[in-house]
């Protein structure tokens, strides 16, 4: 389906401030950092999580450990997808038992990615708390899911598509719309 | 959201594969070695699925390999020994495998004596059908186990070297691995007596050779076979003392290969006949981690496979 682009969003100056605001508010819930790790859902939101893991570095000195997880395989839908999606790697190089767990991703949408990767960090351990972290957050949530920590809520309607851009991937810092093009 | 390209119903070898399949299998297949490695090696991708192991012949390591598999996928399983079946009581091939199906399963693994027989399944089959070695013709996820486990340890899976050594005549394991190293533009090389590598294999795109010292120079990966008695090759050569002193690869003829050529065996291996004990049991020797990725390849191709196609379509 060819898209185009409706709306230009955020911009780098506005990410940052964003990015800035999310670390800011995930110390000032986790006045305890030593049991806090991040997890980034494969691929944008391992991104985001390398981001807001350097700004916490930046305001506290700390290092979280990050994990990288991939929920291809805990997808709901894969029964009855004609092309299965590429599996890409899980990483998470810590015990997330009694762990306060920050689960990053972009954007969260319908909420079915959520509750994938909390199925999956749940074969891995038991931690203490889930939190959750998306950049934006769009609506339309089929689940009840809601996001602790949000860079922007951005109402918007079914048939479009949030673009995180993101300068480690697409060489520039942007949020955009996407509409389908009609013909 | 990514959508792979992985178009096959079936994997009845390598031969038909493209080589960015192959490659497709292997990125997939290490993403699997991760879920082997966790306390919990269960994922729910399979969850529903019925796979049958359908084996008219003997095996550990394979049948094992698919049903570990299989079940760490969340699938179900079921093992079928030709042994303990109807087929003692004279039922067909054709017969068995309309049963099995009628019980509605996604996924056939079939080893069978007869070659072309995953491909016969198919032309009656509604299941996806997987070949775990049919005759002398191919064992395809014998030989991409094989390329993950050369990827895994030189890290890369062209521009090289590869030897595979003994009974050509009789290796399924050989052929699916002449395939696919062919599709990887890899220099093959095949050893052993003119009676068990004959001349003929240069047709698939190998070289044949008889010395082993000439055939293992400078090789990336020296592939060793069984020597298969049970398929009568005991009479393709003198004795098993000649075979040994002429074919087998020991210490002195591995220092010919290169420096961080690795050796291979599909196994089982009859120790101390094609493989010194000191090869085998060496840092050179993958034996081990080859039977080790035959898991997640194995995952790996149950999970690309798409299943029986009536039950995508209903709904």
């Amino acid at each position: 389906m060819e898209e185009k682009i409706k709306a230009k969003i955020m911009d780098e100056k506005k990410m940052k401030r964003a990015f800035q605001r999310m670390a800011m508010e995930i110390l000032e819930k986790n006045r305890d950092v030593s049991t806090l790790c991040l997890i980034g859902i494969q691929s944008k939101g391992v991104h985001v999580a390398r981001r807001i893991r350097d700004y916490i570095k930046e305001m506290e000195n700390v290092e979280l450990p990050l994990g990288i997880l991939d929920i291809t395989l805990f997808r709901d839908d894969l029964h009855k997808q004609e092309m299965h999606p590429v599996v890409k790697k899980t990483d998470i190089p810590f015990s997330v038992e009694a762990k306060d767990i920050i689960l990053i991703d972009d954007v969260v949408f319908t909420g079915r990615t959520i509750r994938a990767a909390m199925d999956s960090i749940f074969e891995l351990g038991r931690p203490a708390t889930i939190q959750l972290a998306a950049f934006i957050d769009r609506g339309h949530r089929e689940l009840p899911i809601s996001a602790d920590f949000k860079g922007k809520s951005l109402p918007t309607s079914r048939r479009e598509r949030v673009k995180v851009q993101l300068k480690e991937i697409d060489d520039i810092d942007q949020v955009l719309i996407m509409e389908p093009v009609r013909f | 959201m990514t959508a792979t390209a992985f178009k096959q119903n079936h994997l009845l070898g390598i031969e038909h594969l493209q080589a960015r399949e192959i490659d497709l299998i292997l990125d997939t297949a290490d993403s699997f070695v991760e879920v082997s490695n966790r306390d919990i090696k269960k994922v729910p991708a399979l969850k529903g699925k019925t796979v049958v192991n359908l084996f008219f012949e003997n095996s550990t390591r394979t049948r094992s390999s698919f049903e570990i598999a299989a079940k760490r996928l969340s699938a179900d399983i079921i093992n079928f020994s030709s042994s303990a079946s109807s087929l003692k009581k004279g039922e067909t091939l054709k017969d068995t495998v309309l049963t099995l199906e009628a019980m509605n399963p996604h996924i056939i693994v079939i080893r069978h004596s007869a070659s072309g027989s995953p491909l016969y399944l198919t032309t009656f089959a509604r299941s996806s059908i997987i070949n775990a070695g049919d005759g002398f013709h191919e064992h395809p996820t014998q030989a991409l186990l094989d390329a993950l486990t050369i990827r895994q340890r030189l890290g890369r899976l062209r521009g090289l070297k590869i030897a595979i050594i003994g009974d050509i005549l009789h290796s399924r394991v050989a052929r699916s691995n002449i395939f696919l190293h062919q599709k990887m533009k890899n220099e093959i090389v095949l050893i052993g007596p003119p009676s068990l590598v004959p001349a003929e294999f240069c047709a698939l795109g190998a070289t044949v050779c008889h010395d082993i010292r000439a055939g293992v120079k400078n090789a990336d990966v020296v592939m060793m076979l069984r020597v298969q008695e049970e398929r009568g090759a005991r009479n393709y050569f003198p004795s098993i003392r000649e075979y040994r002193r002429l074919f087998a690869i020991n210490r002195e003829i591995f220092a010919l290969a290169k420096k961080e050529a690795i050796v291979m065996h599909p196994g089982p291996i009859n120790r101390d006949v094609e493989i010194d004990t000191s090869m085998a049991d060496g840092s050179e020797s993958v034996i081990l981690e080859q039977v080790n990725n035959g898991i997640a390849v194995r995952m790996a191709v149950l999970y690309l496979l798409k299943g029986d196609q009536r039950h995508e379509s209903a709904d």
